[in-house]
Formats: C-alpha cells, sequence, structure tokens
C-alpha cells in the first residue's frame, strides 16, 4: 500500500505511545502465560484431528475436554490425556474421542510410557501444522497467480442465514466488484461454549460459523476467483467464547482473514476478562501461522461512544492491540486494525474530522492493512441519505488509502442486505473510488488547518489516555469504564469457569510448535 | 376534504410512484415484461421502467408509475393525535409535578438480540441525536439490562426494582424472530399478572405504533427515535394512569 505523507505526524510522540502499549500488552501476556481454558484446549483436540458429534449432537472435542474438566485434570492438558489414550488404545485421537461418547473414561487410562506419549503429540502436532502451511501456501500461490484486487479493498457482507444462499450473493457480490465477502455469524454464536457441526441452513442475522460451512464458501469463492482472474477473500468472526476453535477451522479451511479483538468480547458481548485474554492469544498464534490477517474491533466503540469525542480512544486500542498481535506473533501486514466513518452528519466539517482521523491512523500504522468501517449509527430509514453518507465514506477511503473497505448499505438501518443493495453499494464505491484515485497524492493539509491540528489532538489525547491506562493496567482501565464508556469488571462475565491454571505438567505442543514456529520463545 | 387521495409527482392527482426490486430472471425482454406486469398488478399505470441492471440471473428494475388507486381520507379511522414534544426541563418538571417521584425503567435487548445500538440510544447517559439519554433525566431511573437477556430475566428485574415500563429493543427481525419473542414478553407478562402494572414499550428499526398495538404493547418507537420521545410518552402516561388511580 502506498502511505501518502498528507499530514505531519510527531513520530517521537508515536514512539512513546508504542512503548506504553508494548508496557499493557506485556502485564497482560504475564498472566494469559499462566493459564489455559476450554476452548484452547477443544483446539488441541480439533488439530488432532478431532471432529464430528457423539449420539445427543455434543461436538466430540467437548466430550473429551468436559471429561477431563470434570476429573479436575485439565491442567494438564488435553493433548496429554489424548496421547495417552492413543498409546494405551492403539487408536487415532478420532477413534479415542468416539469411545469416550460412549463411555471411555481417559483419566481412568493407565498413564504411558512418557516417551512414547511425547512421539504421539509430536505426530499429531506435526500433521496439523503441516496441513496448516499447505493451505497457506495454497493461498499464497493463488495470490500470486490471481492478485487480490486493488486497495481500499471492497468487502461486503451476506447474512441470510443458509449457506447455499450466502454462497450465491458471495458470488454475485465478487462478480460485481467485490474484492472480500464476510460471513456474518447468526446472532448469539458469540455466547455458545462450542462450535455447531455441519453445513447449516438456518441462522438469525447471519448464518452459523462451522468447519462445513467455511469449506462451502470457501470453495465457492475458488470458483469465481478463477472465473473473474481475482482472488477473492473470505472472512469470517474469530470472536466470542470460541475464539481459537474457530481459528483453527479457518486454518484448515483457508479463511483470509478473521475478525479478532483482544477486548471486543469483554466489553461487547460480557464474556470474561481473562477467558478473552487467554484466547486471543492462543487464536492469534494460529491466524499468525495460517497467514490469516486479522480485522480489530474498535469501530464497534463509536456505536456507543461519540466518534469525535473518542477518538482518541480508538486510536490507543488500536496500539494495544497492535503490541498483543506482535506479541502473539501477528506481522504488521497481518494486523487489519478497526476504525470507523461515524460522526455526526449535521457536525459542521465532519468530513475534516473523519478524514483527519483515518489519515492519522494511516501515517501511524504504514504498514498494517487498516480496516474502515461504514457509517451505522446515524443510518436512518431514509435510503436516499444513507447512499450519499456512504459516499462521503467512500471518499474519505480513497483519500487516505484504506486498505480492508467495509461498504456501507443503504439499507443499513433497515435489514440485512438485499442483493441489490450490495450492488449499488459496489456501484457507489467504484465510482467514488475511480474517480479520486490519486487525490490523496495530489494534496498535503495545511499545516496550520483544521485537519493538521485535530490530527495532533488525537495524538496528544492518545499519549495521555495511554499514560492513564499503563498506571491502571489494563483490566482496571477496562473496569473504569475507559474503552466505549462501557464497564467490565475483572473476575465478571461470562465463561470465567473455563479458565483453568495450567500445572506444572501441563503440556500444550500446538502453541508450543506454534510459538517455536513463530519465533516468539521468551 | 378530498376524497381521492393519491401519491403527489408534481401535478395534483398524477400518482406518480417509485419503486425498485429484484427480480430472479436473467435481464432481458421476459424479465422487463415481468417487471411491468407486476407493476400492473400492484396498481400502477403508464408504468415506465427507467433502470434495469443485469445482476448476473436477476434483475434490477427502478420504475415509476402511476397510481390506480386512492383513499379517502374521510374513511379513516380515528388516530390519536401526536401529541407536542416536550423538552428535557418540561419532561423533569411534568414527572416532579404530576408524578412525585422517579419514573423507573428497565430496558434491554431481549431474546438471542445482541443488538443494543437502539437501546443504548434511549437509554445510556450519552443519547442519541443531541438528545441525552434516559440514564440524564434526573427524574427517570433506569437499569439498562444489556444484550440477549431472557423475557423472564427482564420481567424478574422489573418486578425487583418496581418499575413504572420496560422498554424492549428488537434489531434483528429475520424471519420474524422478533414478533415470537414479543408475543412471548406479553404472554409472559400476562401469566403473572404483571400486564396492568407495566407500561411495555418496544422500539427497534421494523417497530411502528400499529405493530406495537398489535402485539399487546402500550407504545411503539421506529427509527429515529430519541430518548426524548420515548421520555415524554413516559412522563405522560405514568401521569394519566395515576390520576386515574391505576
Amino acid at each position: 500500500m502506498v502511505v501518502n505523507e498528507l499530514l505531519k505526524v510527531d513520530q517521537s510522540k508515536v514512539a512513546r505511545a508504542r512503548e506504553l502499549a508494548e508496557r499493557i500488552a506485556r502485564d497482560i501476556q504475564r498472566e494469559v502465560d499462566q493459564v489455559t481454558t476450554v476452548s484452547i484446549e477443544r483446539t488441541v483436540a480439533r488439530l488432532f484431528g478431532i471432529d464430528g458429534t457423539n449420539s445427543e449432537g455434543v461436538p466430540l472435542p467437548n466430550v473429551v475436554v468436559d471429561q477431563v474438566a470434570a476429573a479436575n485434570q485439565l491442567h494438564r492438558g488435553i493433548a496429554f490425556w489424548l496421547a495417552n489414550a492413543v498409546v494405551a488404545l492403539g487408536k487415532t485421537p478420532q477413534e479415542v474421542a468416539e469411545s469416550c461418547g460412549e463411555g471411555l473414561s481417559l483419566c481412568d487410562l493407565e498413564i504411558q510410557d512418557p516417551l512414547r506419549v511425547k512421539q504421539v503429540m509430536d505426530e499429531y502436532t506435526d500433521s496439523a501444522l503441516t496441513a496448516i502451511r499447505r493451505q497457506r501456501q495454497i493461498r499464497e500461490e493463488l495470490k500470486d497467480k490471481l492478485g487480490i484486487g486493488r486497495e481500499p479493498l471492497k468487502y461486503v457482507i451476506v447474512a441470510s442465514g443458509n449457506i447455499f444462499e450466502d454462497v450465491k450473493q458471495a458470488q454475485a457480490a465478487a462478480r460485481y466488484g467485490a474484492d472480500i465477502i464476510a460471513v456474518i455469524r447468526t446472532t448469539a454464536q458469540s455466547l455458545l461454549d462450542y462450535v455447531p457441526y455441519g453445513t447449516t441452513t438456518e441462522g438469525y442475522g447471519g448464518t452459523y460459523a462451522t468447519q462445513a460451512n467455511f469449506r462451502v464458501m470457501r470453495q465457492a469463492l475458488d470458483e469465481v476467483s478463477v472465473e473473474l482472474g481475482r482472488y477473492i477473500q473470505l472472512v469470517n468472526y474469530c470472536s466470542g467464547l470460541c475464539m481459537p476453535e474457530i481459528a483453527a477451522m479457518g486454518a484448515l479451511e483457508r479463511l483470509d482473514m478473521m475478525l479478532n479483538d483482544a477486548m471486543y468480547g469483554i466489553l461487547f458481548r460480557d464474556i470474561n476478562m481473562d477467558r478473552t485474554f487467554a484466547d486471543q492469544h492462543s487464536s492469534r498464534m494460529l491466524n499468525a501461522y495460517a497467514g490469516i490477517i486479522i480485522n480489530t474491533g474498535e469501530d464497534n466503540y463509536l456505536t456507543t461512544a461519540d466518534a469525535y469525542e473518542q477518538a482518541h480512544t480508538v486510536l490507543a486500542s488500536n496500539f494495544i492491540n497492535e503490541q498483543l498481535g506482535l506479541l502473539a506473533g501477528l506481522d504488521h501486514w497481518q494486523l487489519g486494525l478497526g476504525h470507523a466513518f461515524e460522526m455526526d452528519p449535521k457536525m459542521p466539517n465532519g468530513f475534516l474530522y473523519e478524514v483527519a482521523m483515518a489519515q492519522t491512523l494511516r501515517q501511524v500504522f504504514p504498514d498494517s492493512p487498516l480496516k474502515y468501517m461504514p457509517p451505522t449509527k446515524y443510518m436512518t430509514g431514509d435510503v436516499f441519505m444513507g447512499h450519499v453518507q456512504n459516499a462521503m465514506f467512500n471518499l474519505a477511503s480513497v483519500l487516505t488509502g484504506q486498505s480492508i473497505h467495509l461498504l456501507g448499505m443503504l439499507t443499513e438501518a433497515i435489514h440485512t442486505p438485499h442483493l441489490s443493495d450490495r450492488i449499488l453499494s459496489l456501484e457507489n464505491a467504484q465510482y467514488v473510488m475511480d474517480n479520486a484515485r490519486d487525490l490523496g497524492r495530489e494534496i498535503i493539509f495545511r499545516p496550520d488547518g483544521l485537519i493538521q491540528r485535530r490530527s495532533e489532538e488525537i495524538v496528544d489525547k492518545t499519549l495521555a489516555f495511554l499514560e492513564e491506562i499503563a498506571a491502571l493496567g489494563l483490566k482496571g482501565a477496562i473496569g473504569a469504564g475507559y474503552f466505549a464508556e462501557i464497564k467490565r469488571p475483572p473476575g465478571g462475565g461470562k465463561g470465567r469457569e473455563g479458565v483453568i491454571r495450567k500445572g506444572l505438567d501441563y503440556v500444550n505442543p500446538i502453541m508450543d510448535a506454534l510459538r517455536r514456529e513463530l519465533g516468539r520463545e521468551n | 376534504m378530498v376524497s381521492a387521495l393519491k401519491p403527489y409527482g408534481d401535478t395534483w392527482g398524477d400518482g406518480q410512484m417509485q419503486l425498485s426490486f429484484t427480480l430472479p430472471l436473467p435481464a432481458g425482454p421476459k424479465a422487463q415484461e415481468a417487471a411491468k406486469r407486476l407493476a400492473g398488478k400492484m396498481g400502477l399505470d403508464n408504468v415506465q421502467i427507467v433502470h434495469t441492471k443485469d445482476l448476473n440471473g436477476f434483475t434490477f428494475f427502478i420504475l415509476y408509475g402511476s397510481c390506480r388507486h386512492s383513499i379517502d381520507p374521510s374513511e379513516l379511522p380515528e388516530l390519536p393525535e401526536e401529541e407536542a414534544a416536550l423538552s428535557f426541563e418540561e419532561i423533569n418538571a411534568l414527572i416532579e409535578e404530576r408524578v412525585g417521584r422517579k419514573i423507573v425503567v428497565v430496558g434491554a435487548c431481549t431474546g438471542t438480540d445482541a443488538h443494543t445500538v437502539g437501546l443504548d440510544a434511549i437509554m445510556n447517559m450519552k443519547g442519541y441525536k443531541g438528545e441525552y439519554g434516559l440514564e440524564r433525566y434526573p427524574m427517570f431511573e433506569t437499569y439498562n439490562l444489556g444484550s440477549q437477556v431472557p423475557n423472564e430475566e427482564l420481567l424478574q428485574k422489573a418486578v425487583e426494582v418496581g418499575a413504572d415500563a420496560v422498554l424492549v429493543s428488537q434489531v434483528v427481525t429475520q424471519r420474524d424472530i422478533h414478533i415470537k419473542n414479543l408475543t412471548e414478553l406479553v404472554e409472559l407478562a400476562e401469566a403473572e399478572g404483571l400486564r396492568p402494572k407495566l407500561i411495555m414499550v418496544v422500539g427497534g428499526p421494523r417497530i411502528d405504533r400499529v405493530l406495537a398495538a398489535e402485539l399487546g404493547f402500550d407504545a411503539g418507537f421506529g427509527p429515529g427515535t430519541t430518548a426524548r420521545d420515548v421520555a415524554g410518552f413516559l412522563a405522560r402516561e405514568v401521569a394519566r394512569r395515576m390520576e386515574r388511580g391505576e
């Protein structure tokens, strides 16, 4: 991506902000390293090849992990118990899991020769990592061969609830110029402590994220990619109570991007902090290794807090998400840091302030593919006005060189997009972006002007805000309502019971191997 | 009064309407004819298709036509006139004078709905469109329960805090899940004997007063509603009920 230096950004302040964010992230990381979660353990089970459900429809990764958790033995790690059973019974992990569904008790098996157990763990870890590497390689080859479209990449959502309808709509959108397709998840999936199994045709406000649905959509997009000579990227949601499991599924099914924020679940889904921080770390290591680009969720802050008043909280959170991402082995090109065009359309010069924010972020994170979200908060049932608001958003995006551009729909406040809404929106973006393509190369902002001064104000406020957070600690700051004007006390929230302190004998060969491969061994 | 009310384009009685839709037919003369006939069946004459777009197996149309139908305004049922909107200060003053205590409100996004944008716009301090939320009104005591709250839990909380009103926000309306959810809430309130004591209000992008009334709610608020609209309604309604001795 090309970054035009339209503004003067004080690099010493940016460096100081990064230093503070790194300190904040390292404090969290120290706690993360002490614990595992039921979802991290289920991820290991999945990557050992366990899939499917028992006779009652409970996913087998849940069956094995719940069994070991009930025996209070999860602090050793599910990998150990599975590998021990593999050695004891001469079965594959999948066969072991199926037997668990029929009454086998993993923790009652005799403990086997540790060398044999380790060999088994290494063997299944190798094959999991090989499968992930193979998908990454296929993606890289396809991207090289076909190209990925021109930034800002046009990103649209499908959300019919039925994966087979989603496929039709996604292919139609790609043919009309969409570069990225996100399958919105059904409402409430984030709070399920398991991942549903198989293809699904019923959902509310979206479609279940399942491994089978991932595969169906990736295959459909591969077809249309070849037809169009452009690699169409697929996005899903690596968030909620099953973050790392969804990362594993996405890695195996070649998703290209994942919504994957370090704090979103805490703030907007009231998920327990310790759970979310641990889960985000493991999920991000998987995304890092799989070559997946993550999208962070700061744009959501502005749906509850004011976009002008709270701009600095977005930038501060971008810094923190960046540092937590780097600690998990993600590279800068994988950090799709989020923000949004959410100022009140009645605000005089609102467009100038939007440009100031977007351009500041562009220059602060020059190597990261920024994710820019469209207006939602001030969208009304007036679809004509909505179309104009989206055009202004498209202009801000092309002017400031944003990378991942989520298209606004004129019916945003009314329903999940109709087929034609998506096409109208693509035409709008195509027109504005082509028409103003090189505007950003032609201008610089007045050094004493409104945009430059606003940019300085955002950076200064961000720095002060990060100083406060560093003093309070991130958990304290979230507890005090620092982000999105939402307070979440440490110790509260959903999914807390799924956090387990690691024992001295804890093993997680998958995460250990990832850490090794990503060069994150401390 | 006129007896034949029609849409107005630029001349009295021209009945001009604009319409856009997509047909699942490939673009071509067949799709054009289908769109024209459909518009005819919808009551439009002189149909003019001004734009078609081929959407790979589908066709998008924008068309104009003159509406054959008309409405006789004298046959419309009596509908309550909109009461004049009250200001922030007027609302607080009205509650102080006519209610004499704070009005207690419990709000939630019920069922599986995780979208709190609408609820927060009405309830939170900050509000929406420059209008403070209910939390900011000194004469309101508010409890925002957030997203994905079961109907039972909402009513339980309402009883616990002695609520005058419950506010339910429903954003997700796919497959009419909101209808099912809202009906269940009213039935539950009736079964528990709470219905007469509670003012039940629903809001969301697909909600209007007619739908709200059909579902057994006291009021429904649609897109563009601000906290002041809701606060004004609640202040007047609680005062009316107290004065009638309910």
